[in-house]
């Protein structure tokens, strides 16, 4: 049933993406491309799809942190609050990989559907990438850390 | 010309945020695909059906919206592929590195009003604003 429930929350994510547009690198962009702002060139699209999101997400967050989870035990919230080099590095390094194609891990995986070679490419190096860091990681880092990294996201 | 269209980014937005807080009510997790994508990969995963249906669930959304008679989009992306390749490095082991993208930090964790999330959120932003302005202002200008 956790598997359904997913299915569900990734289709309505997935139209959701595609509604604003954000499955598409050229707005995304299209917003980071602040300069172009005096020329009236620039798309707020992807503010207004963040404001829309938080909207929703903190009044339906307010709500769910009442309630036991339908399909599973309890809810697992993030539980790291440091913000510390590898949060900072990691977000410098993510931005500049989102910044030279405007793509984001969830457009790209929703991408896949054209099937296009760019995409493909794109994925291949970004699962590289995370692998990379996983074994750079375990390799690095002590046992007690290592059960520390809850994902936030 | 601008592509703005504020009706259809705040209905995606909001549909964004839905599944969001399904995802809570209904499994107790965060959605955040980088999560999501990297216990789908990590060979010692245990937890991989829900991640899977959750990505099959994304590319099934805008096959249904062909059917309903959409054009699938095909990414233009203004760059070698050499480029992009590079660009998906960055992407997979910087959102690993500081554990969360644009939906887990930018949305869940502002959301939350999670301190390190916005902090997230703000440097990736800023960095990503930066290297557009350099390869269309400055290198590509």
């Amino acid at each position: 049933m956790r598997a359904l429930g997913s299915l569900v929350c990734g289709f309505v994510f997935g139209w959701g993406l595609f509604i604003s547009g954000m499955i598409r690198p050229d707005k995304i962009l299209g917003f980071l491309d602040v300069l172009a702002i005096p020329s009236g060139n620039w798309d707020p699209s992807l503010a207004v799809v963040m404001a829309a999101a938080l909207a929703v997400t903190t009044v339906g967050y307010a709500l769910a942190r009442r309630r036991t989870p339908v399909f599973a035990a309890a809810n697992e919230w993030p539980t790291q609050t440091a913000i510390d080099r590898s949060l900072v590095g990691g977000s410098i390094l993510f931005g500049i990989g989102w910044g030279l194609v405007g793509l984001c891990p969830g457009p790209a995986l929703e991408n896949l559907a054209s099937l296009s070679p760019g995409v493909i490419v794109f994925l291949i190096a970004m699962a590289v990438g995370t692998l990379a860091h996983d074994v750079w990681y375990a390799r690095a880092s002590t046992p007690s850390l290592t059960q520390a990294k809850v994902a936030d996201g | 010309m601008t592509n703005f269209a504020p009706v259809s980014a705040a209905i995606g937005g909001a549909l964004i945020g839905l599944s969001a807080v399904l995802l809570m009510l209904l499994n107790g997790r965060i959605a955040g695909v980088t999560g999501v994508f990297a216990g789908l990969i990590d060979p010692t995963s245990s937890d991989r059906g829900w991640r899977a249906t959750f990505v099959a669930g994304m590319i099934i959304a805008p096959l249904s919206a062909a059917l309903l008679g959409y054009t699938i989009p095909i990414p233009h992306m203004p760059a070698s592929l050499v480029t992009v390749a590079v660009a998906g490095l960055l992407v997979g082991f910087g959102t690993r590195l500081g554990n969360g993208c644009t939906s887990g930090h930018g949305i869940c964790g502002i959301a939350r009003l999670s301190p390190r999330s916005i902090t997230a959120t703000a440097v990736f932003m800023a960095a990503a604003i930066v290297v557009v302005a350099l390869t269309r202002h400055v290198i590509g200008g």
